[in-house]
């Protein structure tokens, strides 16, 4: 008897290429409840299940899957929320290929599980209800815990320590909280509706978040439990100066970090200029440098600001790109180019000091780096002319140095990351964690999650039985 | 919400605002700066900080109303309230008891921010001489409160129509003759772009240490954007988290001057859709 034919995996609508690449709504839409149902059935519900060893905060995959084909949606989301505070935000730009998908055994014959669509539409489905239900609060320990930075880790330790009766307050610097939820994810990735939906669950647990607050000018981590009286902080300020090329005409106007780039879209809503205030270069002819998500992002960014030609240039080939394969193909799809193999040598600007071209030069694959990777050489010689107006430099950034500089028993490495243990995120100064990209440099969302929920039970550990 | 507590005009387009901002009062030092939001749509802008009262738990702003921002800040009256504000942003000024006399330059609407520096400095027991500048008579602001701040207070208006007829360079260059360029351990300068860099041409020969504060354009002010990138001694340097105060001698003018005019376009653009807005309002009543 030939073994059953797995259904295949159940496609996510997604809006069309061409209309996407020219507006900033949601790209792809989301399961119906039938197709979620579908998709639920393909799930095996392993008795160990592999998936779950790739997930960073350890969700119960197979148990909130089987709840969603049975059509008991109300049970699906809380089971995730066990272990995820923010299942709308992972379910959209979690790199699931890497992580839970990559260990379902389903995927092994075939097309994995779509674990990360089906957490989404868990998510969706209760917020769609109107009414997303408040555990019940044990009661109050007493204990106050300081979390600064309202990012992915930041939030995750709010959620998970407010659940457990301490008194949490979050302080934000920017004015709205979420981090790089809401400066660095685009719009067309993640509606920032979805984040403020977030934190307002968190702010309905009892979590208190102060925005324009920032930590190390206005109050020093010391203060902040020698004078406020805060009992543990945990710091997770995120990513910090953005990284540039060395390369000579990097000032010149028109040339972005990422950061600025989609922090003025994303953020400060400059897309709707001028009704928002905050104005960004409508560039005809954008290059990218790099190949991460963020380099994506901003690639997608470019055309939805009305570029003709927004072009990738990465120094590695199409295998070495960083980016996770669906972003690299919902790029493509939308006409985002890619000079791959090119390196950029400099960026010549006009008599006005704006930007004119980007001078490239060709690359090939040499002997593996340190890495594993195959070392990029230049190929002398091959050096030509991109004629681009704007030119955004997605290299990745520098730790953000306002906790270090202002709190000096908090040990930092060589690249000026904070220290902090692996496994709890216990930095150099008792009572104070970190974790997130302050901690590891540039990474993901769910492994800043993955620390902040490591953190948060260290801090639980910390306050309830004194470390 | 910042209530703003008072408000005046110091000369025409120039407002000081006494904003209520007791965290920031109490932290604030001279040199720092705050970014602040007027509204929901609103983008962030940096301004100076002319003084501070921790006590009151204020902290007071000058500010000029040139573009569409600071024109629509300067609608708000007491009472009114800012969105967002956030600070003390940057370094603070680097104050000891220096081996000489310290002169504070301020042009315009630079000299709010020297005010703060110049009670530092005087109050670390230095001697300061102060020179302040505008156009004409009218514009110059803060005249007062920088001769309480200094030992010493000159003037200048490009007009002549009041103290030295000419610019704080000429003064500033008198100052430096008359004292002995030896005796001169510290020069502050701040203002538009074009008057920090003739401050630094004129010190540069005679060897005086020459402190000047940076406005490139921000958009966080925390160290997370970069946009406020400035070349200083050819290297670049993130103003909000590395200044804003430089060393003048090494820095590139030039490029900050071009990097201040990139918007110049949409600002202009936005400037009239808000003066059309504001039109139409005032004629339906």
């Amino acid at each position: 008897m030939a073994k059953t034919q797995r259904p295949p995996r159940t496609p996510m609508p997604e809006q069309d290429p061409k209309a996407r690449a020219r507006n900033f709504d949601e790209v792809p839409l989301g399961y119906t409840p039938e197709m979620a149902q579908r998709e639920a059935s393909r799930c095996l519900k392993c008795k160990k299940p592999a998936c779950r060893k790739g997930c960073p905060v350890e969700v119960f995959i197979p148990d909130f899957i089987a709840e969603i084909e049975a059509g008991n949606f109300q049970r699906a989301v809380d089971i995730l929320k066990r272990k995820n505070s923010l299942p709308a935000v992972c379910g959209r730009v979690c790199p699931q290929e890497n992580q839970c998908e990559a260990y379902c055994i389903v995927g092994k014959k075939g097309e994995p599980v779509a674990i990360g669509r089906l957490e989404r539409f868990a998510a969706d489905w209760e917020r769609a209800q109107g009414a997303v239900k408040i555990p019940e609060i044990p009661p109050k320990t007493g204990k106050r815990v300081a979390v600064v930075g309202s990012g992915p880790a930041g939030l995750t330790v709010a959620g998970d320590l407010v659940l457990k009766g301490h008194d949490v307050t979050v302080f934000e610097a920017l004015h709205k909280p979420g981090g790089v939820l809401v400066y660095g994810i685009p719009e067309f990735r993640l509606p920032k509706a979805i984040v403020q939906a977030e934190v307002d669950y968190l702010t309905k647990l009892g979590v208190k978040v102060v925005t324009n607050f920032v930590v190390g000018k206005m109050r020093t981590v010391e203060e902040l439990i020698q004078e406020d009286g805060f009992d543990a902080v945990f710091v997770g300020a995120g990513a910090g100066l953005p990284k540039f090329m060395g390369i000579s005409g990097e000032n010149l106007n028109g040339v972005y970090s990422a950061n600025e780039y989609l922090t003025r879209s994303n953020l400060m809503k400059a897309y709707r200029f001028p009704e928002y205030d905050t104005p960004i270069v409508r560039a005809k002819r954008v290059a990218i440098l790099g190949g991460g998500n963020v380099a994506m992002d901003a690639a997608r960014t470019a055309l939805r600001l009305g570029a003709e030609r927004s072009i990738i240039v990465y120094r590695r080939g199409r295998d070495e790109m960083p980016a996770r394969v669906e972003e690299i193909h919902h790029a493509e799809e939308e006409g985002v180019e890619f000079q791959l193999l090119t390196n950029p040598v400099r960026v010549i600007g006009d008599d006005n000091g704006w930007v004119r071209a980007l001078e490239c030069i060709r690359m090939e694959l040499g002997e593996p780096d340190e890495s594993g990777r195959r070392r990029p050489v230049p190929v002398e010689g091959s050096e030509f002319e991109l004629d681009v107006d704007a030119v955004v430099v997605a290299i990745g950034n520098a730790p953000n140095p306002l906790i270090p500089s202002t709190t000096p028993a908090i040990q930092t490495s060589r690249w000026g990351t904070i220290q902090a243990d692996e496994t709890t995120g216990a930095t150099t100064m008792p009572g104070v964690y970190a974790g997130g990209d302050v901690v590891t440099g540039a990474a993901t969302v769910i492994l800043a999650m993955g620390a902040g929920r490591k953190a948060a039970d260290a801090i639980h550990d910390y306050l309830t039985k004194g470390g | 919400m910042f209530t703003i507590v008072e408000k005046q005009t110091l000369a025409p387009t120039v407002y000081r605002m006494v904003v209520r901002a007791p965290e920031i009062a109490r932290k604030h030092r001279a040199g720092n700066f705050v970014i602040l939001r007027i509204h929901e749509k609103g983008e962030r802008i940096p301004l100076t900080v002319a003084d501070k009262d921790p006590e009151a738990g204020t902290i007071t702003l000058v500010f000029q109303a040139v573009g569409k921002t600071t024109s629509e800040l300067s609608t708000l009256n007491a009472g009114d309230a800012l969105l967002d504000l956030a600070g003390p942003l940057g370094k603070p000024t680097h104050i000891e008891r220096f081996d000489g006399a310290t002169v504070c330059v301020g042009g315009g609407i630079g000299v709010a921010p020297v005010h703060p520096i110049a009670c530092a400095l005087k109050e670390a027991g230095n001697r300061v001489i102060a020179i302040i500048g505008a156009r004409t008579k009218e514009l110059l602001i803060m005249e007062e409160e920088m001769r309480r701040a200094s030992h010493e207070l000159l003037v200048a208006t490009d007009d002549g129509s009041y103290g030295h007829h000419g610019f704080v360079t000429d003064v500033l260059r008198e100052v430096i003759e008359r004292e002995g360029r030896e005796n001169v351990a510290l020069a502050v300068a701040i203002g538009p772009v074009p008057m920090m860099r003739a401050c630094c041409k004129v010190t540069g020969p005679y060897g005086v240490h020459t402190v000047v504060s940076l406005n490139p354009i921000m958009v966080d002010a925390t160290g997370m954007c970069g946009a406020c990138r400035v070349t200083v001694g050819g290297e670049t340097k993130f103003a909000c988290v590395d200044g804003p105060e430089f060393d003048g001698h090494q820095v590139d003018f030039d490029e900050l001057a071009k990097r201040l005019r990139a918007y110049v376009e949409d600002e202009r653009r936005a400037m009239q859709i808000w003066s059309e807005q504001r039109a139409g309002h005032r004629c339906h009543g």
